[in-house]
């Protein structure tokens, strides 16, 4: 396959201009952020033993919101502490009881969706009709599912018993900060175990407004205990020896480190990791909504997404005609200020991700693949990166077998279903896929020969708390949500 | 070649491609989440003002009522900042009335023709019909396609029709209503839409619906015809227009159906030479809310005719 292709200059095209435009239509809600958060620990917002604050800025527009608290060693221990003596009163309480806290938490989150929405878009950068359609409203709904749980785990496995583990330590990551905290949170108080969880460091502020909302819902002390900071402060979370089980979301390089650690001890471990998922566009698919897919399977999140579909495979016939299509619905994408409600693609979490995502663009182009970036005007501040397609991808190339998580789509071709399938699974990692064609014994067979652990047909980022989500080989293992969900937070007896 | 013994309808869908319709409902429900305000709101509401068709299709229609439409149509509202309609939308034997009080003016004469909105009677009735109304004044003609004909799979049959009320037309534009109602599935909205297309002039219109059945305009059917005008412009250049009818009833449904346009087929459709609203309620909400934008204030609601069918 040549690395480049000339384009044909094409005779006729749409004018997407600025005829009419949309004005700014920032969301005006506030945030009610503190200017300063202690670590949540046995209910209560307490300082750090270390006596350290570091900033958490806006990826918007690089302002400063808020101080937070670093946890040392010292800290963490007084959440295990908190959680242990938690779990001896916590585990006997009857399911239905249980339930009824995870219920108050639900309907407290919906209540103050709107405040958390703006807080989770100032913080993370992600649009807010993002963080209002999607973040807040899937976060309420983990709690609901698994409040529906808690007093019917009898159930959950005919003729056993689920018991808790213990005081279970969280790791969760920046992309959907208080999404993933739900994911974490729900099925691990649903089981009776307790919890000390660290946000991200770029993305602390939605977790510990989430603490004042358990305040309000009257959860016992050291039930949940939330302590932030960086790599060290996960490190003394992961390693801490009252730790049952370590559930840890984010990058591979460092589950794998998490696992080593975890080697030889009696921890339990789920780790939901990295991922390269291929987007497979066969010709008789419907292409102007396999466009709608990929573009959201790529740029939904600016791409800050493990599952992101963020390599199109597309049948070599119609790829000419997708990749057109594909050019002409980026130009009407639109890139800025999050908080504007039309913005469709937001800021880039952290400046540390813009120089991985610029780092990795660059190796796409020294190593020959086509770049297109649509005109787009990108704030003067803060952390921006244009919606990106590579045309003439090849396999060896790093744009596609590594995880970029930004708006970065690779587009490679394959010819016969078999290639599609190798191309597919020829990755170190196995979250999600991505199927389009308008023949449903297709999309059957691909399924089951796709190594992901989610394969979506016609359809992209689809989630619901009953549907279990992990990967296989580097993507993790272990599952979220579902029955699944429930099982790696509890010893079948 | 292989023989052509599958039906003409799935040969066609093989040309031009299907449709997933939970795909397009997905598409079209991130229109509905954008924020039109202040500036680019009040450029909407005129735009789509100025794209109004607006029509009367009853059985009690007379000429008296026709003229109050037509009153209505050039001077939509006391305040001058608010522009004309594009076009009224009359029965054949309304257009003579019709020509009485807009012929020399910007507003057009539209007239819907071939025995809407069934279409059930022999053509050349309905060829007969269309030179009246093109003889009595009409700028405009829209016709129905022959939807029976359609779901029977005579597909030719169709585009036969179209091209001999195309040739009966004259000068006049040409708008061809699908009824996607009847149509039903997404995949024969895009099929008839390119059966029409493939026959029309530059300048000539698609349209979703005749608003005489209980499916109208949709912002999905809508979608699907937005997507094959696009297609069909990059592939041949010429550049058909829309034309959404029946059920568009409020300012803010109007904003997203031009949401749509703008985000689809870009700035060279925001004009009522190739996007019109089928439309009679809708007149008064968009005045209504021009209003509202240049007071700052909801006019209390006597201040506009509340009937829509009173004008």
């Amino acid at each position: 396959m040549p690395a480049k292709k000339s384009t044909r200059p094409a005779a006729r095209e749409l004018l997407f201009g600025d005829l009419w435009e949309y004005d700014p239509s920032p969301e005006s809600a506030p945030a009610f952020i503190e200017p300063r958060y202690g670590l949540f620990i046995n209910g209560r917002f307490i300082a750090p033993k270390t006596r350290k604050y570091f900033d958490s800025i806006s990826p918007r527009n690089e302002e400063k919101l808020a101080e937070i608290a670093l946890a040392g060693a010292a800290d963490v221990d007084a959440a295990y502490q908190a959680a242990a003596t938690a779990f001896i009163s916590w585990r006997k309480l009857p399911g239905a009881e249980r339930g009824k806290y995870l219920f108050r938490i639900a309907r407290l989150l919906q209540d103050r969706a709107r405040e958390f929405a703006v807080a989770e878009t100032l913080d993370g950068g992600k649009p807010i009709t993002e963080s209002r359609d999607f973040d807040l409203p899937m976060a309420a709904a983990h709690f609901f599912y698994h409040a529906g749980w808690a007093d019917k785990l009898d159930h959950l496995a005919p003729g056993r018993a689920l018991v808790p583990l213990g005081a279970i330590g969280q790791v969760i990551p920046w992309n959907f900060p208080l999404l993933m905290l739900a994911w974490k949170i729900a099925p691990a108080l649903a089981t009776g175990n307790t919890v000390v969880l660290k946000p991200a460091e770029t993305t602390s502020i939605t977790a510990l407004k989430f603490a004042s909302i358990l305040l309000d819902a009257g959860l016992p002390p050291g039930v949940v205990n939330i302590v932030t900071g960086a790599a060290e402060t996960g490190a003394a979370v992961v390693n801490h020896p009252l730790a049952a089980k370590i559930a840890f979301t984010g990058s591979t390089a460092v589950g794998k480190i998490i696992r080593h650690s975890l080697a030889g001890s009696a921890k339990r471990l789920t780790l939901e990791l990295g991922g390269k998922a291929a987007n497979i566009v066969f010709d008789d698919a419907p292409l102007d909504q396999a466009v709608e897919g990929i573009v959201n399977g790529i740029f939904f999140n600016q791409g800050h997404v493990c599952c992101a579909g963020a390599r199109l495979l597309v049948q070599e016939n119609v790829a000419r005609d997708l990749t057109a299509r594909l050019k002409r619905r980026l130009a009407t994408l639109r890139v800025g200020d999050p908080l504007d409600k039309n913005t469709d693609i937001g800021a880039i979490n952290s400046k540390q991700q813009l120089a991985k995502i610029q780092q990795l663009v660059q190796s796409g182009i020294d190593e020959g693949a086509e770049i297109h970036q649509p005109a787009c005007k990108l704030p003067a501040k803060g952390f921006y990166f244009p919606p990106t397609l590579f045309s003439g991808v090849a396999q060896s190339h790093r744009i596609a077998t590594e995880e970029i998580f930004g708006p970065v789509l690779s587009i490679l071709t394959f010819r016969t279903p078999e290639e599609a399938i190798e191309k597919a699974n020829n990755t170190p990692f196995g979250l999600s896929a991505g199927v389009w064609t308008d023949k449903g014994s297709k999309i059957l067979m691909m399924a089951s020969k796709l190594k992901a652990g989610v394969v979506w047909a016609n359809t992209y980022h689809k989630f619901d708390p009953s549907s279990p989500f992990g990967g296989y080989k580097q993507s993790g293992f272990g599952r979220e949500g579902g029955k699944h969900g429930l099982l790696d937070y509890a010893e079948l007896v | 070649m292989l023989p052509k013994t599958s039906p003409a309808l799935r040969r066609l869908l093989d040309d031009v491609g299907p449709v997933d319709e939970a795909g397009i409902q997905e598409r079209v429900t991130k229109y509905t989440t954008r924020s039109i305000k202040h500036g680019s709101k009040l450029f909407g509401l005129r735009l789509a003002l100025s794209m109004v068709d607006l029509t009367t299709l009853e059985g009690g229609d007379t000429p008296g009522k026709v003229a109050s439409l037509c009153r209505k149509a050039l001077r939509p509202h006391h305040a001058p900042s608010i522009p004309q309609v594009a076009a009224v939308c009359v029965y054949p034997s309304m257009v003579k009335h019709a020509a009485k009080h807009v012929k020399g003016t910007a507003v057009r004469i539209a007239s819907v023709a071939t025995a809407f909105p069934s279409g059930q009677t022999p053509l050349k009735s309905r060829l007969a019909e269309v030179r009246a109304a093109v003889s009595d004044g009409a700028d405009e003609i829209d016709m129905v396609i022959n939807r029976g004909a359609f779901l029977a799979g005579e597909l030719q049959l169709v585009q036969d029709e179209i091209v001999a009320v195309l040739e009966a037309c004259g000068d006049a534009t040409l708008k061809v209503i699908l009824e996607t109602g009847e149509l039903a599935t997404c995949d024969n909205i895009r099929a008839a839409s390119f059966l029409a297309m493939q026959v029309l002039r530059p300048g000539d219109f698609i349209k979703t619906s005749t608003g005489k059945t209980s499916a109208n305009a949709t912002l999905g059917n809508h979608q699907v015809m937005l997507d094959a005008i696009r297609d069909h412009f990059l592939a041949t250049g010429t550049a058909i227009a829309m034309k959404p009818a029946g059920g568009i009833r409020t300012a803010k449904q109007a904003l997203h159906f031009l949401v749509a346009v703008k985000e689809t087929l870009g700035d060279a459709w925001l004009t009522n030479t190739r996007y019109r609203f089928g439309a009679s309620a809708l007149l008064n909400e968009l005045v209504r809310q021009l209003e509202t934008q240049r007071t700052g204030a909801y006019q209390a609601p006597w201040t506009f005719t509340e009937d829509s069918t009173g004008y």
